[in-house]
């Protein structure tokens, strides 16, 4: 059974309102999402601003509560739970966010920020709780002589550390990680990346991915849903979509990644024109504005989520007639022999932040 | 190098005075030089110099706090020296610059227009009618739909891409010699990032303006890109042509930057990592300024600070390891 099955999920904001409360307008943001998630595995959401991703993660954990659809985490009807019996579920499923510098209270110190989850559900007798925020720290990385610190000593991927440790504290199944990689630098995105791939080896955690980058996605996810306007377009496992995109959207935003290849000639797919407002998303397929192979069906009627046998599912009226794909996909690259030995210098040290980089930590902002 | 670069940058050094007294080199002895119709990548990661490097080509940065030393020749002036007065009348005309945000960088009570034609009159003079016809023909060179009708616009009316079109409208109004563009994409959606380098691409074959490309992001120097400066802690560590730096890099932090980043065309099973933080630029440290998170790093390393050679054509490296493949062979 499915660690996570969402079914029919809508989630309309009223964008607008008469001076008597009346609704107005509504921003369609998740229209009828489905997907399901194995214990232990990944699945990443993909798609551009505005198409609903970061909304589903929040109806996942009933932050907000949706307007229609079934979320069941474990066997368990989320949506019919009680206050004191949600706040349980908390414990299994967790969210790490964007931004580690909003994210933290800046006037707690790290450990306060870390032993808050244990006595919010009683999970370490309170003895015992400079233990386990010292374990926490050392499970990403960090010093646990870091405890006494505030947020604002840390660098970026420092903090999303931090993060990643708070939301571990509680033991759950699931952590959402919504961009947790976008704000930080390249070098740093490589460290978090990693410690989120060996803390899932390591606790046997189920991911939801929330990302716009595909090649990050690539790299993490077993499963894919890209999602455009409310509603995911294609779906499938992580290697089938990347090797045989089939949604025209799909195929777009995946050749649209630039590459670290400057000699690779592949076929940009460029899509004309804006990303249609999802207060009035067009009719029929919601991608038709913007895709260079619509028809005239395409502008009237939705396409449905279809699934070939492996469980490929596309929703594009023209998928069998697509062209393939092969000319939007990068070309094998990778390094020679010779660069490939050098980079494989970088990733020989331990994994996890380094004592070295923690020690030199306080240099880099304003000394106590 | 070619014969004479449209800029060129001398042993720039800026320091910052912070209101306690400590002074942070962030940019020490920076050489750089484009020739004219080339486009130069400048990458690193925060805090290295790269736009604070653009700033002071700009005249932008404050004159109170800081102290900027070396030169930068331009079109016959050394931009540092020259008066503001000067200076106004070559920004936004010979020089021009595009900034990350185009939510905060366009004026949110003057319409679109007003903003475009303000800098043409600035510049060019003429009648406000022929100003008003070139803002609408500027508009339209970077595909946006309906110019007529969107000249009139406020900027709150357009989207992220469309503000960005609109920037890229302004910094052409006057036919820059010079470009820089400061993390252009960055903000916005991979579909409209690449609309805007395909329209940076076509600009320049149309204009033969020079453009220096600040980013972060390596795929889009790939992309765009004739030659690539990396920088790391305030310095220059590698200079070379594009396919060069993508191929057999010459400096340590080049090649973990590219072993950082996940790939489309193969799945590592662990990214590389640079371990380690970055210096504290209040001191620098004597010797190389990597050497602290570099795998390949001797005693000599920490004892003096490498000079930037040559290490191949047009290739320079600050690294006394180079050339690299020797490491591994």
């Amino acid at each position: 059974m499915a660690l996570l099955e969402v079914n029919g999920l809508v989630k309309h904001f009223v964008a607008q309102r008469s001076l008597l409360g009346r609704a107005l307008a509504h921003v369609k943001a998740v229209d009828d999402v489905s997907f399901a998630l194995e214990a232990g595995k990944t699945l990443a959401l993909v798609g551009e601003s505005g198409c609903g991703k970061s909304t589903v993660s929040r109806l996942v954990l009933r932050l907000i509560e949706p307007d229609a659809g079934t979320v069941r985490f474990d066997g368990r009807d989320l949506l019919a739970l009680e206050a004191g019996t949600l706040r349980a579920f908390r414990r299994e499923a967790q969210i790490i966010f964007q931004d580690p510098y909003a994210s933290l209270n800046p006037r707690m110190t790290v450990g306060q920020i870390l032993t808050e989850p244990l006595a919010l559900h009683d999970l370490v007798p309170p003895a015992r709780r400079v233990e386990r925020v010292a374990e926490l720290l050392r499970l990403v990385g960090l010093e646990p002589r870091l405890a006494r610190r505030y947020p604002h000593e840390f660098s970026g991927g420092q903090r999303q550390r931090i993060a990643i440790a708070r939301a571990l504290a509680v033991e759950p199944k699931l952590i959402i990680c919504d961009e947790p990689v976008s704000a930080l630098d390249v070098s740093i995105r490589s460290q978090i990346l990693n410690l989120l791939r060996e803390l899932q080896d390591r606790l046997g955690l189920a991911y939801i991915f929330v990302s716009h980058d595909l090649a990050v996605v690539k790299h993490i996810a077993d499963h894919v849903a890209v999602m455009n306007l409310g509603q995911i377009v294609e779906t499938a496992e992580a290697d089938a979509l990347f090797a045989a995109p089939r949604h025209p959207y799909s195929r777009a935003l995946l050749s649209a990644i630039p590459q670290p290849q400057p000699k690779a000639k592949r076929t940009t797919v460029l899509l004309e024109g804006e990303i249609p407002s999802a207060l009035d998303p067009p009719s029929g397929c919601r991608f038709h504005t913007r895709c260079p192979f619509v028809i005239e069906r395409c502008r009237s009627e939705a396409p449905a989520l279809l699934a070939d046998r492996t469980g490929h599912a596309t929703a594009c009226h023209r998928t069998a007639e697509l062209p393939s794909a092969d000319a939007i996909l990068p070309t094998a690259g990778g390094f020679s022999p010779a660069l490939a030995k050098l980079v494989a210098a970088f990733s020989r040290k331990t994994e996890g932040g380094s004592p070295a980089g923690v020690v030199k930590q306080g240099t880099t902002s304003t000394t106590m | 190098m070619s014969a004479s670069p449209l800029i060129e940058i001398k042993d720039l050094r800026i320091r910052f005075h912070g209101d306690d007294g400590r002074i942070t080199h962030a940019v020490d002895g920076v050489d750089l030089s484009v020739a004219n119709g080339a486009t130069l990548g400048l990458v690193g990661e925060s805090g290295c110099g790269k736009s604070v490097t653009s700033l002071a080509i700009m005249g932008l940065l404050p004159k109170q706090s800081a102290e900027i030393s070396g030169a930068i020749r331009f079109d016959g002036f050394d931009l540092l020296t020259t008066p503001d007065q000067t200076l106004r009348d070559l920004r936004g005309n010979r020089l021009a610059m595009i900034f990350q945000e185009p939510m905060t960088s366009l004026n949110p009570s003057f319409t679109i227009g007003d903003q475009i034609i303000e800098t043409i009159l600035r510049h060019r003079g003429g009648s406000r009618r022929s100003a008003r016809d070139r803002a609408i023909e500027l508009l339209r060179r970077v595909h946006i739909p309906s110019p007529e009708r969107r000249i009139d616009d406020y900027p709150h009316k357009l989207s992220g891409g469309m503000r960005q079109r609109v920037m890229i409208a302004m910094a052409l109004a006057c036919d820059p010699r010079l470009l820089i563009a400061d993390e252009p994409t960055t903000a916005l959606d991979v579909t409209l990032q690449a609309q805007i380098l395909e329209l940076m691409r076509e600009l320049k074959a149309a204009s033969g303006a020079a453009i220096i490309l600040i980013t972060h992001d390596l795929g889009v120097v790939a992309e765009v890109c004739d030659e690539v400066a990396v920088m790391y802690a305030g310095e220059i560590v590698e200079r070379a042509p594009v396919d060069e730096l993508f191929s057999a890099p010459q400096h340590p932090y080049t090649v973990g930057l590219l072993g950082s980043i996940p790939r489309l065309d193969h799945r590592a099973e662990q990214l590389a990592t640079i371990e380690g933080m970055v210096p504290n630029m209040a001191q620098p440290p004597a010797g190389c300024r990597f050497a602290a998170r570099c795998p390949f790093v001797l005693d000599a390393c920490t004892k003096v600070s490498p000079p930037l050679v040559e290490v191949g054509v047009g290739h320079l490296s600050r690294c006394i390891r180079a050339p690299l493949e020797l490491l591994v062979s």
